[in-house]
């Protein structure tokens, strides 16, 4: 009983205006959009990168991206985040004084969408290196055979055609990348978690403000859910629907 | 394959030579007086693992059992419990679990009067429930697949045989079901290695966290966490390994 009442004299706590801690959270809410959707777009990039060094690189190229994918994959993001932070910001710094300019201090979002990036990178290679596998061998050789070149040949025909394989890994990929934006608290970066960690530990109400973030992270995977959903259906328009799984 | 390529030779003397660079250019003369600490640190990482993979695995079965064949009753909430797990980061969970059920515990006197106080207020329960609950959300919907995937026509043969429901679960639908889901069952055990760091984050002491006060203490940057990094791979092989003999020691048909 007692606990139910705790509740819901704090709810007030979660007004927008300056009483309450709404506008933070929602502050907080929106660095963790940015970065979440920073690190998706490097973690594309890399991604893509990595997938044709492993299909098309030299033997050098697919062993050094075999160790990338391999030790990023095993070793927990909180790690990576913390090795990657320090040396990111120690290398950029060296880089300068041996440019002969000062110092300077790492933004969090950057740091945060670079590092998170890095991570994104090695899961995306997987998922691009599968759905390019899965695209009929025959397209790209008849493409080549036509005398295109690499370039367009990836613009129009792979990367396209790919594209619906590759959504659903990526759908996961981005809810992999909301979440992770999370371990970002523990550097002290001023994303949805860590400001609500301040609001809890000022105003003493853990419990209520925990259950407000969870509430926004589930309402923002939610949202991706179904533009996921419509990307799919979008990437697929034109392919027959083959049975089974009718998501 | 027994012959070794030219360039994974060089490869391989890089990676030796940036081992060794590491070995003896970096500060490790605290390693002697941290060693007790780091073994009870890995022991406790390991013991967390387990014991949250076995529990999270059974709880798992009736989520996913629930998921594709249940009454819509059943079937509605572990849908719910599955997404709310999914959706919302893990950090958060543990950290609503701890300071927020640990900061409402204490207003109720029955609860403090109870004999389950003394470990209520300790962090490891806390860790190890918050853990189970997201390796069960993650596996259920693993399970829900795997149970879906049972061709219906061993269940309607075991039916017509007259075999009773629970054990046609019991020695038709379970086993195939398990086998179908193992190879993702290793992957989800290394995620789950990866996400028991967030524990040090409520004031468990596993390796992580061991890993955190000997920075602290000597303010040496890198060279724990480069420990650390080598201390999760070994255990992550050491997990790859143990599925692949496991999955191989199961009989299989590969269509």
């Amino acid at each position: 009983m007692t606990g139910a009442l705790a509740l819901g004299s704090t709810l007030d706590l979660l007004a927008y205006s300056p009483p309450g801690w709404g506008a933070n959270l929602l502050r907080g809410l929106w660095n963790s959009v940015l970065i979440a959707l920073g690190a998706f777009g490097l973690g594309l990039v890399i991604g893509t990168a990595g997938a044709y060094g492993k299909l098309y690189g030299g033997p050098v190229t697919r062993d050094l991206l075999a160790v990338y994918t391999t030790v990023v994959r095993a070793v927990p993001e909180l790690v990576l985040i913390l090795i990657l932070y320090f040396a990111v910001t120690d290398v950029v710094n060296q880089l300068l004084v041996a440019w002969g300019q000062s110092r300077i201090q790492i933004s969090g979002v950057a740091a945060g969408i670079t590092v998170l990036g890095v991570v994104q990178g090695a899961y995306a290679t997987e998922v691009l290196r599968g759905a390019i596998l899965a695209v009929p061998a025959g397209q790209i050789e008849a493409a080549r055979a036509m005398g295109m070149p690499p370039f367009l040949l990836a613009r129009r025909i792979t990367l396209p055609a790919m594209l619906s394989f590759a959504i659903p890994g990526l759908a996961n990929l981005w809810l992999v990348a909301t979440k992770d934006t999370a371990l970002l608290a523990v550097v002290g970066f001023g994303e949805l978690t860590q400001e609500t960690r301040q609001a809890a530990g000022t105003t003493k109400a853990f419990f209520t403000f925990f259950l407000a973030a969870g509430v926004l992270y589930l309402a923002l995977s939610l949202v991706s859910g179904v533009i996921f959903g419509r990307i799919e259906k979008w990437a697929r328009r034109g392919q027959p629907n083959v049975g089974g799984s009718g998501r | 394959m027994s012959r070794v390529a030219p360039h994974r030779i060089i490869l391989g003397g890089i990676a030796l030579a940036i081992v060794v660079w590491c070995v003896f250019a970096l500060r490790w003369d605290w390693l002697p007086k941290y060693l007790p600490l780091i073994g009870q640190g890995i022991w406790r990482t390991v013991w967390i693992l387990a014991v949250t993979t076995a529990l999270g695995f059974l709880l798992s079965i009736p989520l996913g059992l629930a998921q594709a064949a249940g009454p819509w009753y059943l079937a509605a909430p572990a849908r719910v419990f599955c997404s709310v797990i999914r959706g919302t980061p893990l950090l958060l969970q543990l950290w609503l679990l701890y300071f927020g059920l640990g900061s409402l515990f204490p207003q109720f006197p029955w609860i403090r009067e109870s004999d389950l106080w003394p470990y209520l207020r300790q962090a490891w329960p806390y860790a190890v429930v918050a853990l189970t609950l997201s390796f069960a959300g993650y596996e259920g919907e693993v399970m829900r697949g795997a149970f879906r995937s049972v061709p219906r026509g061993q269940l309607e043969a075991a039916r017509a045989m007259g075999m009773p429901r629970f054990t046609i679960l019991r020695r038709i639908w379970l086993p195939q079901a398990i086998q179908r889901a193992l190879p993702t069952l290793g992957g989800e055990t290394v995620l789950q290695l990866k996400a028991t760091p967030l524990v040090a984050t409520i004031t468990v002491v596993d390796i992580y966290a061991v890993a955190s006060r000997v920075r602290q203490d000597t303010f040496i940057v890198y060279e724990p966490l480069l420990l650390l990094a080598v201390v999760y791979m070994i255990i992550t092989g050491v997990i790859v390994l143990a599925f692949r003999q496991l999955e191989r020691r199961l009989p299989s048909r590969v269509a």
